[in-house]
C-alpha cells in the first residue's frame, strides 16, 4: 500500500453496487482500494424511491439508504473515496495506468469500470435549456407543478409509460410521442395508459425541438413516415427515452465497445486491456439489476484478488 | 423529513438569520427524491472542499420553504430541487431541477470566487 504517493492496488471508477461491492471485497482483502465517481455513491439506486427486490430486506428499503450502506460497509473496510470528482485523464493501456482527479494523478495496475448508465437525452434544441422549467426527466419530482395541467410524455418504454400512470393521477391530459406504431412497455402497464381517457398518443413521431412561449411549451415533432412537422402546445414535457451507457470517460481509450457503446467483457469482467475490467449496467449483458451489478462486482474483485 | 448529513434549514428566520451572518450560502430546497438527493449528496463532498462555503437543505413541503419558492430568482421554475446561492445576504445564483457536481462546482468558482 502506497496511499501516501497516490497508488492504489485497485481503482474502481464508478460508486454504483458494481463498484461498491467490488470494493468491499477487495477492501476485504486488504488490497488498497480507490473509488472515484463524479457524483456521489450509489449510482442508480441512490435516486431509487423504494427497493424490494434486494435480497435480505424484508420490507422495501428506500434506494438513498441501501446506497449508503454500501458505501459505509465498503469504507469501513478502508475502502478511500472521492466523491463528486471531475476525472480529467484516463490511461488504460500501459501496465501502470493512470486517473487524474482534478490535476490529481493516481496510479494502479488494475482497474475496475463501473460507470452504469444514465438517462438517455434527445439531444434537440431547448431540451437543455428548458430543463427544470419546462422540460423535466421525473414524474414523482416534478409532476405536481403541472396538476390540472397538460402535459407531454416523450418514450414509450417501461419508464414512460410508469410514469405516464403517476402523471395522469394529476394532470388535464397526457399526450405520449412516440417513434413506433406500438408501445415497448410491458402490456399490463401500456394498456393502463392507452385506456385512460386524459391520454392521447403520436405514433411513429420524433421530436425535433422544444420551444418555450410564455408559460406554454411547444413541442415540433417530426412525422417519421411522412416528414410533417406537427407543433404540439403542452403545459410540461416529460423525457423518458431509455438508458445510455456511461462510456464517454473511455471513448478515447483502446478499451473495446459494443456498438451500442457497453464495454465488451469475458465471463471475468476482463475487458480486452490487461488489468481493466468492467462491471455492472456499463458493461455488455442481457439483465441490468442491482444483484447482477453485484455479482458482476464480486467476480471482477476475485479475479483481481486472486491474481493479486 | 430530509434524510442527508447537511444541516436543515427548519425556518425561514433561520435562513434570513444564516445569510446575514455568513458570507456565502448556498441551499438545497427539495424532497428525497431522484432529482434532489444527488444534489444533497454533491453538498456533503463540498461542504468539506469548501469550508468557506455553509451548504445547507430545507424540506421543500415546509411552509416556511416559500422563502425559496416564492424569490424572483426562482419563477418558472418547475423542477426539483430549487438550488439557491446568497453572497452577503442578496441571491447571485439559483438553478431548477438536478445539477452535476461539475455544474455545481462551476456555479461556486463563478459566484463565490
Amino acid at each position: 500500500m502506497e496511499n501516501n504517493i497516490h497508488s492504489y492496488d485497485l481503482i474502481i471508477i464508478g460508486a454504483g453496487p458494481a463498484g461498491l461491492a467490488a470494493a468491499i471485497y477487495t477492501s476485504r482483502a486488504s488490497l488498497s482500494t480507490l473509488v472515484i465517481d463524479e457524483s456521489m455513491a450509489g449510482g442508480q439506486i441512490k435516486t431509487t424511491h423504494q427497493v424490494a427486490n434486494y435480497p435480505g430486506f424484508v420490507d422495501p428499503i428506500a434506494g438513498h439508504e441501501l446506497a449508503r450502506n454500501m458505501r459505509d460497509q465498503a469504507a469501513r473496510f478502508g475502502t478511500q473515496f472521492e466523491l463528486a470528482a471531475e476525472i480529467t485523464h484516463l490511461q488504460l493501456d500501459e501496465s501502470e495506468k493512470i486517473v487524474t482527479v482534478d490535476d490529481t494523478p493516481y496510479t494502479t495496475r488494475n482497474i475496475i469500470i463501473a460507470t452504469g448508465s444514465s438517462p438517455r437525452l434527445l439531444n434537440v434544441p431547448g431540451e437543455i435549456e428548458y430543463k427544470g422549467s419546462g422540460v423535466s426527466y421525473c414524474a414523482t419530482c416534478d409532476g405536481e407543478f403541472y396538476k390540472d395541467k397538460d402535459v407531454t410524455v416523450i418514450g414509450g418504454g417501461n419508464s414512460a409509460m410508469e410514469e405516464s400512470l403517476l402523471l395522469l393521477q394529476m394532470v388535464n391530459s397526457l399526450t405520449v410521442i412516440h417513434q413506433f406504431d406500438e408501445l415497448q412497455a410491458e402490456k399490463i402497464t401500456a394498456n393502463k395508459v392507452l385506456n385512460n381517457p386524459k391520454t392521447k398518443i403520436l405514433w411513429s413521431h420524433e421530436p425535433r425541438e422544444f420551444i418555450k412561449n410564455n408559460e406554454k411549451m411547444l413541442t415540433l415533432a417530426e412525422n417519421l413516415k411522412t416528414k410533417e412537422i406537427v407543433k404540439l402546445e403542452s403545459d410540461g414535457i416529460f423525457i423518458f427515452a431509455g438508458m445510455v451507457p456511461n462510456t464517454g470517460l473511455v471513448k478515447n481509450t483502446p478499451l473495446q465497445l459494443s456498438e451500442y457503446g457497453y464495454v465488451v467483457t469475458n465471463e471475468n469482467m476482463e475487458t480486452n486491456l490487461n488489468g481493466v475490467y468492467a462491471a455492472g449496467d456499463v458493461r455488455v449483458k442481457k439483465y441490468r439489476q442491482i444483484t447482477t451489478a453485484i455479482s458482476d462486482g464480486t467476480i471482477a474483485s476475485l479475479n483481481i484478488i486472486q491474481k493479486h | 423529513m430530509l434524510q442527508t448529513n447537511l444541516t436543515t434549514l427548519q425556518s425561514k428566520e433561520e435562513l434570513n438569520n444564516l445569510i446575514a451572518q455568513e458570507e456565502k450560502v448556498a441551499v438545497c430546497c427539495g424532497r428525497m427524491g431522484p432529482m434532489c438527493i444527488p444534489v444533497y449528496g454533491i453538498f456533503e463532498v463540498y461542504e468539506e472542499k469548501y469550508p468557506d462555503i455553509k451548504f445547507r437543505n430545507m424540506d421543500f413541503d415546509t411552509p416556511d420553504a416559500d422563502v425559496i419558492k416564492l424569490l424572483p430568482e426562482c419563477r418558472g421554475f418547475n423542477g426539483l430541487p430549487f438550488t439557491v446561492y446568497y453572497r452577503n445576504g442578496k441571491v447571485v445564483k439559483a438553478t431548477t431541477s438536478i445539477q452535476s457536481a461539475k455544474q455545481i462546482k462551476d456555479i461556486i468558482e463563478e459566484v463565490f470566487a
